[in-house]
């Protein structure tokens, strides 16, 4: 493969491009899915193609294409630079971006199964073994389960010279139950919601989940739920736990630092952010207890976002994003990089497929873990309302306003959890909120969660992303508008 | 934005996955004319022909999917991104035995050819049986639909540069900044199986967007055709100046139930949300806001909806995804809820017909209708504005999300154009809102109706709707801008 992207990168240059860069990706997915005991997806995927970014009379072009024949990369690459030329119509200045070194390599992640040699008949079994528990408690009227795995095998060419081979696993399971009766559906989802938990790993992540033994105890509470009171509405300290943090980070903290956002580049769809330029190294992003980084290195674990480099041939790296409360870092790439004096880009940018632009992306946006254990930080809370598994998110295009349910809630009361809350929620502005957090869990409680369905772009992409947290404790949010009568 | 849908395979990627598509080349260096990249339908019958020959499964149903398309991005007014594909999948799905599944790839010589069919094959014997799957289809009847305008898929990437330039100087003369896109592309899908069906759909696909910025203020016009002529790309950089513009230096008011004009893109990511909640599987399933509804009240007397391939505002194949002719269905009548849409095994299951809204098989959704059309009004939306004492007018919402499923409750923003009005007129912009506003409830409270449209928003797929004027509309909080 590595021959179709050179052989892209030739003739964008004997076209006249400057600068060009070339992706040739082999991906590969497996769907499965069951409703109510019964196979409901049942599918594979496979895609390979090529993908051509170039630069010529100063401005970008890109063209992808499915034939991998001399003369199908030479079409690609000469429709990529006439489109570069067309875009020269509407340039203001030519495309500047910081340097690069040149990488010859190859990367992949550990994992120790093979989920694409799992027999498929054991993943089925186990997923309607998860999806009959779920089934055999009174009043869940909907089960689901679901497993996805992909294997993404890349080379990437460029005429800095790099020559990068990559090979990603990725896999990912859950279950959900839902009850409907009366007026109300209520749903419980393990180990999260979005399809459950995602990771850069093989089949042994699905096994370490344990569908099947958890089945039963989140069915239990979807029925629950109708009988529970309903989440007040006013101000309340409130703790959430780390898959719901995880989605607080990425939506409240990981969209607002990309700098192409910050830029204007997104403004006629993801919007822009409330972070510009003359916050960074000034604005109390949040309380002094929170540090959050961007660390796409495989030291800081199996997250959505781990890779070895990124899909314009920068290294993963980690950049400080909140250190001690204070904004640090941005989300940057080679072009975007010198906004904010940045001599290398931060290696952020990703592409969902062959066919897709790279643009930047969050990588494992995590808020690092705290000093507390989860016992003491219940015991050290007099009033408040623990807030578990998302089930509605919404923000605007700025960033600044959001506003989250999740499945279940329970209150706290005297340092004890208490009674199971219904349709809890909270909302709030992002600055606000995160300088009001006053305890965060430690290493001990603390997950690298996957967000697999990250949407960005025009055309949109879906991407997955890493957000790792430990539940941690906020005072005075306000709760219980999402329901609030009005 | 961002998380998506939760699903890869939800009801709503369906519909993205039939319509965002991509072609193979056939060598050309032309950067014009995604038509001279799209098969031909007699070579598109040759290689489901080819495939259903490799496969010795019970049955074999082929879905080729071929486009090209083209997008050119600005921001900034500059052009920032620009990008073409092309692709082209064969999914094939094979039954043993009462036992159905799908393999899809994009490689189509012999190998890869022979590799797809024995991975669906392969896939399709590992399960259990599945009780509840018919026979393929036999040869069908569809209405006929035209939905592919050559001028369209032979635009180039100067045509749309060309536009761009112009509709950045409108932004410009006025100290303003745009950002947006403009997308062109053409696209054929075919279905074949064992059985004798075949059928090509062909279509073309024209949008431009845009979002005009001042310093405190924003505005938006967006359209989406299949016939690139229908699309005024000056015009929409004009509204978007205009209500930047008329939006500078916005007040906050105060939050509460409100009287709000709902421009189509606004109505259109509001109601699209109840696309699923029309599918009988949704409504077996105990996930539908229809539970327990059908024919009853659900909406005010204004309200009339139907899904209708055949519109000549609507696009889309006029078959399902097993190839059945997609059916004109009444859904809600004068507000009451009259009719579901159902696949042909959901119809079997609830003693009913089939209309021709079944997905693509195996799936655990059943069905949903994509050419949702409502009924509009006569009501301009000047008059909306003239009769309303205090009110918000809004241009478009924003990161739309379900509060709860059976209230059909939804919460999210309004944004890049939100006024104040008072005494019959426009007075000014205002901060965005929250909303948590309950769908049905919204749609018992249409006071006025505008005609329909094909409207375009980025939350829901294109529909027909028109605008709206709702009483008591519930914005629950307010942003910093």
């Amino acid at each position: 493969m590595r021959e179709w992207a050179n052989l892209a990168l030739d003739t964008a240059c004997a076209r006249g491009a400057t600068f060009a860069d070339a992706r040739v990706m082999d991906i590969r997915l497996r769907d499965l899915s069951t409703k109510n005991g019964e196979v409901g997806n049942l599918a594979e995927n496979e895609s390979l193609g090529l993908g051509l970014r170039v630069v010529a009379d100063g401005c970008w072009g890109f063209a992808s294409t499915d034939q991998l024949t001399r003369e199908g990369v030479q079409s690609c690459a000469a429709y990529a630079v006439a489109i570069a030329r067309a875009s020269a119509l509407a340039k203001r200045h030519d495309v500047v971006m910081v340097p690069e070194q040149a990488f010859v390599d190859t990367w992949q992640n550990p994992f120790i199964k093979d989920p694409f040699e799992i027999p498929l008949e054991g993943q089925l079994a186990l997923l309607l073994a998860a999806d009959r528990e779920m089934r055999s408690v009174q009043g869940v009227t909907l089960a689901e389960t679901s497993m996805q795995f992909r294997r993404i095998e890349q080379w990437y060419a460029s005429t800095l010279g790099s020559q990068i081979h990559q090979v990603k696993v990725e896999s990912g399971a859950g279950i959900v139950a839902m009850a409907f009766s009366g007026d109300e559906i209520q749903k419980r989802s393990y180990p999260s919601s979005f399809g459950g938990q995602h990771e850069l790993a093989g089949y042994e992540l699905v096994e370490s989940l344990d569908l099947v033994g958890n089945a039963p105890r989140i069915a239990e509470e979807a029925v629950a739920l109708h009988s529970a009171a309903q989440c007040p509405e006013g101000q309340s300290t409130i703790i959430l736990e780390g898959s719901q943090l995880g989605l607080q980070v990425h939506e409240s903290i990981g969209h607002p630092i990309e700098l192409d956002r910050v830029l204007g580049m997104e403004a006629n769809f993801a919007g822009l952010s409330f972070l510009t330029l003359e916050k960074l190294g000034h604005l109390r992003y949040a309380s002094d207890i929170v540090n959050v980084v961007a660390d796409a290195r495989l030291e800081h674990g199996p997250g959505l976002g781990t890779f070895g480099y990124d899909d314009e041939g920068v290294p993963a790296q980690c950049t400080n994003i909140i250190t001690a409360g204070l904004f640090t870092g941005y989300l940057s790439s080679r072009e975007t990089a010198p906004a904010i004096g940045l001599t290398r880009s931060g290696g952020t940018m990703r592409a969902e497929s062959w066919n897709r632009l790279p643009m930047i992306r969050m990588t494992n946006v995590s808020l690092l873990p705290g000093t507390w254990s989860y016992d003491d930080l219940i015991a050290d809370t007099d009033d408040a309302i623990l807030m578990e598994t998302n089930r509605s998110w919404s923000i605007d295009d700025h960033r600044y306003h959001f506003q989250f349910s999740t499945e279940i809630g329970w209150e706290i009361k005297g340092g004890k959890k208490g009674r199971m809350l219904k349709h809890p929620s909270y909302s709030g502005i992002t600055t606000e909120f995160w300088n009001s957090c006053d305890a965060i869990c430690s290493r001990d409680h603390w997950t690298l969660w996957g967000t697999p369905n990250c949407g960005k772009g025009q055309p949109m992409q879906t991407m997955g992303t890493g957000h790792g947290a430990a539940p941690a404790r906020f005072r005075n949010v306000r709760v219980g508008m999402a329901f609030a009568k009005g | 934005m961002s998380p998506t849908s939760p699903s890869h395979t939800s009801p709503r990627n369906h519909v993205k996955s039939r319509r965002v598509s991509a072609v193979r080349t056939r060598g050309t260096e032309s950067p014009a004319a995604a038509e001279s990249h799209l098969p031909s339908d007699a070579e598109l019958r040759r290689l489901a022909e080819r495939i259903v020959r490799l496969s010795d499964a019970d049955e074999t149903e082929v879905e080729i999917d071929a486009g090209a398309d083209a997008l050119t991005r600005f921001a900034n007014n500059t052009i920032h991104q620009n990008v073409a594909e092309r692709n082209l999948t064969v999914s094939v799905r094979t039954v043993f035995d009462g036992r159905t599944a799908r393999a899809t790839s994009n490689k189509t010589d012999d190998a890869s050819l022979q590799r797809v069919v024995a991975a669906s094959a392969a896939l399709a014997r590992s399960r259990p049986q599945q009780p509840s799957l018919l026979p393929m289809l036999p040869k069908q009847t569809f209405p006929r639909v035209e939905r592919y305008f050559p001028e369209t898929a032979a635009a180039t990437p100067q045509d749309r540069a060309r536009a761009v330039t112009r509709v950045v100087g409108i932004a410009a003369a006025n100290d303003q900044t745009a950002a947006g896109i403009f997308t062109t592309g053409a696209s054929v899908t075919a279905l074949a199986n064992s059985r004798g069906l075949f059928v090509t759909h062909r279509q073309t696909r024209a949008e431009f967007s845009v979002t005009v910025m001042e310093k405190d203020s924003s505005g938006w016009a967006k359209a989406n055709s299949p016939d690139i002529a229908r699309i005024d790309p000056d015009e929409l950089g004009g509204s978007a100046s205009r209500k930047a513009a008329a939006s500078r230096e916005p007040r906050e008011v105060e939050t509460g139930r409100w009287t709000v004009i709902l421009e189509p893109a606004a109505v259109l990511d509001l109601v699209g949300s109840l696309f699923y909640d029309f599918a009988a599987t949704a409504v077996q399933d105990q996930r539908s806001c229809f539970n327990n509804r059908l024919g009853k009240k659900v909406m005010g007397d204004n309200i009339t909806v139907r899904d209708d391939v055949t519109h000549p505002l609507q696009s889309g194949p006029p078959f399902d995804g097993e190839g059945l002719p997609r059916r004109k269905v009444l859904l809600v009548d004068k507000g009451v809820l009259r009719n579901l849409v159902y696949a042909r095994a959901t119809a079997k299951k609830m003693h009913t017909k089939p209309t021709g809204h079944g997905l693509s098989l195996p799936n655990e959704y059943g069905e949903a209708p994509y050419n949702l059309v409502f009924d509009g009004g006569a009501t301009p939306a000047k008059e909306m504005v003239a009769s309303t004492e205090r009110g918000i007018l809004v241009t478009r919402l924003w990161y739309i999300r379900e509060v709860d499923p059976y209230e059909k409750v939804l919460t999210g923003m309004t944004r890049d154009g939100t006024f104040l009005v008072e005494d019959g007129r426009v007075v000014g912009g205002v901060r965005n809102f929250r909303f948590n506003q309950n769908i049905l409830e919204m749609l018992s409270n249409v006071e006025q109706l505008g005609p329909a449209v094909r409207a375009a928003g980025e939350e829901s797929f294109e529909m027909v709707v028109p605008a709206m004027k709702v009483r008591g509309f519930h914005f629950t909080e307010v942003t910093k801008f």
